[in-house]
């Protein structure tokens, strides 16, 4: 007799039926779907009577259209074309990094300050290639999204980044940069206030601002120098705000949801989230494991649909069968390296809640496509 | 092996990049492999601090320091370089200052950490500066390296990768910085480099890579060849395929073929095969019409077999043989 791992399913239905809930982001490594999962979860929300807006940060340019959203211009738009009936709404809209940026530094200083730093060459490097700023605005978004209170649900898609780490380190990283000691040093020789940073560091404030004049050239110490003057003002309010919205991600009507797809790199970058999830206390919903494969023959076994293609190929007969049944050979290989990654999974992550997506054979890319992966998600 | 004439003869640099998960260390590495053809070297080089490359060819992690990993399937040597950028900017700094303490100090005080992984631009400078130097080196008046071939970033940022240098030469505007950043930049416009895409037969990639062709061509970058990775042998003829999209397959002929071939399946199971054939053939009819946008740019384009096991060292050859073969090496 064989014994049933008991399997902890994950019902998103119920997550975004329970009115406590009030923000879900959706997290994971690049391309495993977690755009398509946030505008899915949040359409059936939506469906579901719930005022919902979602947050996307990269969709894919079909998905963006179907979502109404043509322009990048930061600012929530009604979804059209959701059923009503239950009297939710849909807004959706794309981050644009760089305005959202630029708008924390016009709320953060005097008009003239403002200026100075939008127009600095420094700042135009750093925000729109910062390694971090993408995620790092997402989370401002959030806030504001949140501030504005017109929502009872936001769903946060995150960038796509390398590592799904990044999106919880990237704040911080950006506020330490901006305390750096660095940053102090440049400061110091920009306004003779760092004297005692740079005794304590045993060289003199002249030889430093020689040392760097030397690497990057006067004026572009000068540029760096007038940026971080600039930005001084601000960074109290950087770091206080990336303080806020690690709370706000620790709050209790926050949920994670891990995307993931039933591949080994996909599949290790969700463990390692998972963990992470833990130890910073923030609430995790569970795994969607996405794309998965599945047949409606699991009977016929790999090796025997194989070998029958062979018994026909020998026999020189049914050539359409004989594809048939390699066909499903290689779909049920597949299925078996995904429900052994999947095992591998839930045997470290015993309490963490599994949904399979199905993999659609086309792309998703309008309102019926998210429905489907939507009834999928509550794992229907 | 390598075929006499490659597409891409006189080419030095190898620029590899595509969406990202698009295969492209995979395809690096298989090029380097390609391309080091009897009595060649060639140099792999990563920049994104992964440790693919290691993984790939099943070796330790790779020190800052060229090591020979392979032999390209016509005897050549494959050396690979993963760029630490840390190391490589006191490599940098020393290149063109004395600095001594004074560099020390800067690391102290969190300058070589704020250069290497907070500001991208500086990062991009050194790395570039790095495969810029294997390019060029030199011994006893002959090249190091036949071919340089570069697992770079992915097209989201290849552009900025590649033209960091012209943004360096706008922000300085004198001195040695200034000349080494367009010396780089000459022979990363030159006609020795190209920058070849990788792609799947998938929306979202087949999308990256027309958005970044177009930006290369803007940004004045040669455009090299298009690889098209992972491809699924076809297994069944266009008509069945047609028909089968069409759910008009003749159910009664393939359950007489099944049952010829004594697998000994339920009725329901012949359903449910004849509907993994019809998802079957609208995912081919997708990667058809992806197939066609990639070709209509009228780039080289070659194609890599899927391997159904995923990509060990001995799958790695296969790869490289088919490069080869299709003339990219
Ligand atoms: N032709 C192929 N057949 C089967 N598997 C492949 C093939 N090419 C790549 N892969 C697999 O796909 C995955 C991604 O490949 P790879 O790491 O080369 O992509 P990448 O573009 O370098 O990714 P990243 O953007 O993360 O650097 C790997 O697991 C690799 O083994
Ligand atoms: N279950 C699925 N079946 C088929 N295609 C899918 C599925 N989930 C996602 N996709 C497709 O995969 C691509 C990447 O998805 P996306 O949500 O943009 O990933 P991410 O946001 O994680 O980078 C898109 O083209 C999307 O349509
Ligand atoms: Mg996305
Ligand atoms: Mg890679």
């Amino acid at each position: 007799m064989t014994r049933r791992e008991p399997r902890v399913g994950l019902d998103l239905d119920e997550v975004i039926a329970d009115r406590a809930t009030g923000i879900v982001v959706c997290c994971g490594a690049g391309g495993v779907g977690k755009t398509t999962t946030a505008a899915a979860l949040g359409l059936r929300a939506a469906e579901q009577g719930r005022t919902v807006v979602v947050l996307t940060i990269d969709p894919a340019r079909r998905l963006a259209q179907s979502l109404g959203l043509e322009a990048l211009d930061n600012t929530p738009r009604t979804v059209k074309g959701i059923d009503e009936v239950n009297g939710g709404s849909l807004d959706a809209m794309m981050l644009d990094m760089k305005q959202t940026f630029d708008e924390v530094v016009i709320a953060h200083s005097t008009p003239e300050r403002a200026q100075a730093i939008l127009d600095n060459p420094f700042y135009q490097s750093l925000s729109s290639s910062f390694s971090g700023t993408q995620e790092y605005m997402a989370m401002e978004k959030l806030g504001q999204l949140r501030a504005e209170d017109r929502w009872d649900l936001i769903i946060v898609d995150t960038p796509p980044s390398r590592s799904a780490l990044d999106f919880l380190d990237a704040p911080k990283r950006l506020g330490s940069f901006l305390d750096g000691r660095f940053i102090r040093v440049l400061m110091g020789s920009a306004k003779t206030g760092g004297r005692a940073y740079l005794k304590v560091l045993g060289a003199g404030l002249g030889t430093m601002t020689a040392v760097l004049t030397r690497v990057l050239g006067a004026q572009v110490l000068k540029d760096l120098q007038a940026f971080i003057a600039a930005l001084d003002t601000m960074f109290g309010g950087f770091r206080e705000r990336a303080d806020s919205t690690f709370q706000l991600l620790q709050a209790r009507g926050t949920k994670f949801v891990v995307v993931a797809a039933p591949e080994r790199d996909a599949l290790r970058e969700a463990s390692y989230f998972v963990e992470r999830l833990r130890e910073e206390r923030m609430p995790l919903a569970g795994l969607v494991l996405n794309r998965v494969h599945v047949t409606g023959a699991a009977s016929l076994s790999a090796a025997r649909a194989a070998a029958g293609a062979e018994t026909l190929e020998e026999a020189r007969k049914h050539p359409l069968a004989t594809a048939i049944l390699r066909l499903h050979a290689e779909r049920m290989r597949m299925i078996e390296r995904e429900q052994s990654l999947r095992r591998r999974f839930t045997a470290a992550h015993p309490r963490v809640a599994v949904v399979d997506v199905a993999a659609q054979p086309g792309d998703i890319h309008d309102l019926d496509g998210l429905r489907v992966v939507g009834a999928a998600l509550a794992g229907r | 092996m390598v075929s006499p004439e490659s597409d891409w003869e006189g080419v030095r640099l190898h620029v590899v990049t595509g969406k990202g998960g698009t295969g492209k260390t995979t395809v690096a590495a298989a090029l380097a492999l390609a391309l080091a053809g009897e009595g060649r070297r060639t140099l792999l080089v990563e920049v994104e601090n992964r440790q693919g490359i290691a993984q790939l060819f099943d070796a330790p992690p790779l020190p800052y320091e060229e090591r020979k990993v392979a032999v390209g399937p016509a005897g050549g040597d494959v050396h690979a370089l993963a760029v630490d950028p840390e190391e490589a900017l006191l490599e940098y700094l020393d290149m063109f200052y004395r600095l001594g303490r004074a560099g020390r100090a800067l690391r102290k005080i969190g300058a070589i950490d704020f250069a290497t992984t907070i500001a991208p631009g500086m990062r991009d400078v050194l790395l570039t500066g790095k495969v810029y130097e294997a390019v060029r080196r030199t011994s006893r008046g002959r090249p190091v390296y036949d071919a340089v071939v570069l697992d770079a970033p992915p097209t989201g940022r290849i552009i900025r990768f590649l033209e960091v240098n012209a943004e360096v030469a706008g922000l300085a505007r004198v001195g040695p910085i200034r000349g080494h950043a367009d010396s780089i930049m000459a022979l990363l416009r030159s006609p020795q480099t190209a920058v070849h895409l990788v792609s799947l037969l998938e929306e979202m990639p087949v999308q990256e890579t027309v958005d970044a062709l177009v930006g290369l061509v803007g940004a004045r970058l040669p455009v090299g060849g298009i690889v098209v990775n992972a491809v699924r042998a076809p297994l069944l003829r266009q008509a069945d395929l047609t028909a089968a999209a069409r759910g008009g397959l003749d159910r009664e002929a393939v359950a007489a073929g099944i049952a010829a071939a004594g697998v000994g399946v339920r009725p329901a199971a012949v359903d449910a095969l004849i509907a993994e054939v019809a998802e079957h053939a609208e995912r081919v009819a997708l990667e058809k019409s992806e197939r066609r946008t990639l070709k209509a740019l009228g780039r080289p384009t070659y194609e890599l077999p899927l391997l159904a096991e995923g990509v060990d060292l001995g799958g790695l050859y296969r790869l490289a043989e088919q490069l080869c073969r299709q003339g990219m090496a």
